[in-house]
């Protein structure tokens, strides 16, 4: 398929291997932002090719994990309320809340519907005029200009029965707090492509000086990794703190313009909570007053849900890229997909996740 | 021997007083008689059916038998390939086909939701005909309840197969050995995809259709010269994965595929992407899994490749003596990974 095998192919990958092991002097321990790429480097088992001086940490680029609870139980409040359809990515189906998960929602009688886009439920909200339609929006600056569009959207149409759960959260914000704080030694990152397709990396620039980490805005495929890896440990072994793209076919350094626009009518930044993780300064997105209407958050019957995380899951650690997925005593024992104590066990994002679907041989 | 005395049907909805299934169709009375001999009868007699008993007699072969049953409750009914009375019949064939059978007959026992278009039921009865027709198989007994508006989803259906085990075949997942080789018959995940892309929510554009096929007459014909095939299996709901998982957990041996011999259609490819689906986990309806020894492996594949359903058979992997129990692919960048049976559903990603 083109546009992906090219990025899959045998030759390049060792070429780029060859590379990172002819310059390669000292150990590096370098983390991968977005879940995708854990994925990606665990599926295509790119561990066994990196040299063992390189450790890859994983980082907390999983949307619906750092999703924070109390924001899964206002969910699956919404969908068991007679009259209302909640809508939502698929992923996030299976995340487990503190009592309940959207999954068995439904099978209580919720009304869970799984859509593509946030447009979709626009569609379906016209579609049931008698129904309250909420949008379940999570996920990083990646979904939220579809999110962003829909609430143009239902505005220009006047549907007035669609409203949406914000839960978004923002990278850079997380990556500060990450450089910030003590227990974690990073040497450089991988920053998020999709996210810099939307954003660019033009705010990533101050983030690399001040913690002086180099980064590689990286992508998705094997090659693509590698090349992110390559480039971040080149700058790492010159002494250059930089940004470079390592992604130049879907990222441009201001990223896309129209969809920060839109992003900046609809949405301001808000102090968030992220699960396993705790509150961030201005890492989340909350509707301008002048979309208040379009809030689910302000339905009546949701200000006494407060949930917080408990139980032996050490996602924070996990997210953090503290502790590997494997180095938890539950996992694969106490937690499973099945089972799952947490969030990153369930996500096609989480690492718990990618470690137990893609063991290694 | 063809059991259907008709050609290719060009058949009107039958005439009938109601548009919709109604309660009384399963009432056992008026109702009831009129929807068998005008709809079922009409399409799907045969000597066994039409007697009307509440049982079918059939000769007994004097051989050992293959039996199966199976249920059908796909949603949505009608997709791109086929629909849920064409997905019955040859699934139950494949079934009795992975057992090393010739199908002979089959039981319907339908379960409609009150308001079904009858013209939907009819379409679906001519398509029962149209496969069971194709794969050699009698409708020999059946049985029809409706039940109330919202109690059911349009309709469900359960089979039931007999069929007559083929001499000197010696079939099943614990005959798998060291040594074999696995085949397909073609491309996989189309079915999965095909149904995905026109769920409700989730109607994205795709040329995707279902491979639903009934694949007796061409593992008859594999299993007339070749008598050493060790393990047939239809990877249907799990995919590819599930399916050698399961054989490789049964024969204790290790099964190592390798990614880049495993045909994907470039549709199905697309659509898996967008949606962070492994096309390895997702239902095939017309696949069939071959694991034969090594020396047979070519003159099988040549056999698969000379029928329609076979064009694209390929040899995927082989069956080791380590590892047992597991099943490993080589990725097209060379590395190894484990391909683990699935957990729950597959769900559509973020992003």
């Amino acid at each position: 398929m083109k546009h992906i095998d090219e990025y899959r192919d045998k030759e390049l990958v060792d070429k780029l291997v060859s590379q990172i092991g002819k310059e390669l002097t000292r150990p590096w321990t370098l983390m991968e932002i977005c879940g995708g790429q854990t994925h990606s480097i665990m599926k295509y088992g790119l561990l066994d090719l990196l040299p063992e001086a390189i450790t890859m940490v994983h980082g907390p680029g999983c949307p619906v994990c750092v999703t924070p609870v109390e924001f899964i139980d206002k969910a699956v409040a919404l969908s068991l309320r007679a009259g209302t359809i909640l809508a939502s990515f698929g992923d996030m189906l299976r995340v487990p809340g503190p009592s309940n998960d959207l999954l068995r929602a439904r099978a209580q009688g919720g009304d869970v519907r799984i859509v593509f886009s946030p447009l979709d439920a626009v569609d379906l909200a016209a579609g049931n005029p008698d129904k309250q339609v909420v949008f379940f929006a999570v996920g990083f600056e990646t979904t939220a200009p579809a999110v962003a569009l829909a609430i143009r959207q239902a505005e220009l149409k006047e549907i007035n029965n669609f409203r949406v759960l914000v839960a978004h959260v923002l990278v850079p914000p997380a990556m500060r707090a990450l450089l910030s704080n003590p227990d974690i030694r990073l040497d450089g990152f991988l920053a998020a492509g999709h996210v810099c397709t939307v954003m660019g990396y033009e705010e990533y620039i101050p983030i690399a000086e001040e913690f002086q980490v180099p980064m590689a805005v990286t992508g998705f495929e094997p090659v693509d990794i590698l090349l992110g890896i390559q480039k971040t440990l080149h700058m790492l072994e010159k002494g250059i703190v930089g940004v470079e793209n390592a992604y130049p076919r879907s990222v441009k350094q201001e990223g896309n313009l129209k969809a920060r626009e839109l992003l900046k009518q609809v949405f301001e930044p808000v102090d968030r909570n992220w699960r396993g993780i705790g509150s961030i300064p201005l890492s989340g997105f909350r509707l301008r007053e002048h979309y208040d209407r379009f809030d689910a958050g302000t339905l009546p019957g949701l200000e006494g849900i407060h949930a917080s995380e408990s139980g032996p899951c050490i996602a924070g650690e996990i997210l953090t890229g503290i502790r590997k997925p494997h180095e938890c005593s539950a996992f694969g024992k106490l937690c499973t997909p099945e089972k799952p104590l947490g969030a990153p066990m369930v996500s096609s994002e989480g690492a718990c996740a990618a470690y137990y679907k893609y063991p290694c041989p | 021997m063809n059991p259907d005395p008709k050609s290719e049907p060009v058949c009107p909805i039958p005439k009938s007083d109601y548009e919709h299934v109604l309660l009384a169709h399963g009432g056992g009375g008026k109702l009831t008689r009129q929807l068998i001999e005008k709809m079922f009868y009409a399409e799907l007699g045969n000597e066994y059916l039409t007697r009307g008993h509440d049982g079918a007699f059939l000769p007994s072969p004097g051989q050992t038998l293959a039996f199966t049953t199976d249920s059908f409750v796909v949603d949505p009914i009608f997709f791109p390939g086929g629909n849920i009375g064409d997905l019955a019949i040859n699934g139950t064939v494949n079934d009795l086909a992975c057992c090393g059978a010739i199908p002979r007959y089959i039981s319907l026992g339908f379960i409609l939701e009150e308001g079904l278009p009858m013209a939907e039921l009819w379409e679906i009865v001519k398509s029962i005909r149209k496969a069971a027709h194709k794969a050699g198989v009698h409708i020999v007994t059946g049985d029809t309840k409706v039940v109330g508006k919202g109690k059911g989803d349009k309709i469900f259906i359960n089979t039931s197969g007999i069929g007559e085990v083929m001499e000197g075949t010696s079939i099943g997942p614990e005959q798998c050995r060291p040594g074999d080789v696995v085949l397909i018959n073609g491309t996989i995940a189309d079915h999965g995809i095909a149904i995905i892309s026109k769920r409700e929510g989730l109607g994205f554009e795709t040329s995707v259709r279902s491979d639903t096929a009934s694949l007796n007459a061409m593992i008859t014909d594999v299993l007339g010269k070749y008598k050493s095939v060790h393990v047939l299996r239809d990877p249907t709901r799990g995919g590819l994965a599930s399916a050698l998982n399961e054989i490789s957990e049964a024969s204790q041996t290790g099964i190592v595929l390798h990614e880049d011999r495993i045909g994907v259609s470039e549709s199905v490819r697309g659509a898996c992407e967008i949606m962070g689906f492994d096309p390895l986990y997702i239902a095939n309806e017309g696949k069939m899994l071959l694991i034969v020894p090594r020396e047979d492996a070519q003159g099988v594949l040549e056999k698969l490749k000379s029928h329609p359903e076979g064009k694209e058979a390929a040899i995927i992997g082989e069956v080791t003596g380590d590892h047992p129990g597991m099943v490993r692919l080589k990725t097209t960048i060379g590395t190894t990974r484990i391909v683990d049976m699935i957990s729950g559903e597959q769900l559509p990603r973020i992003c």
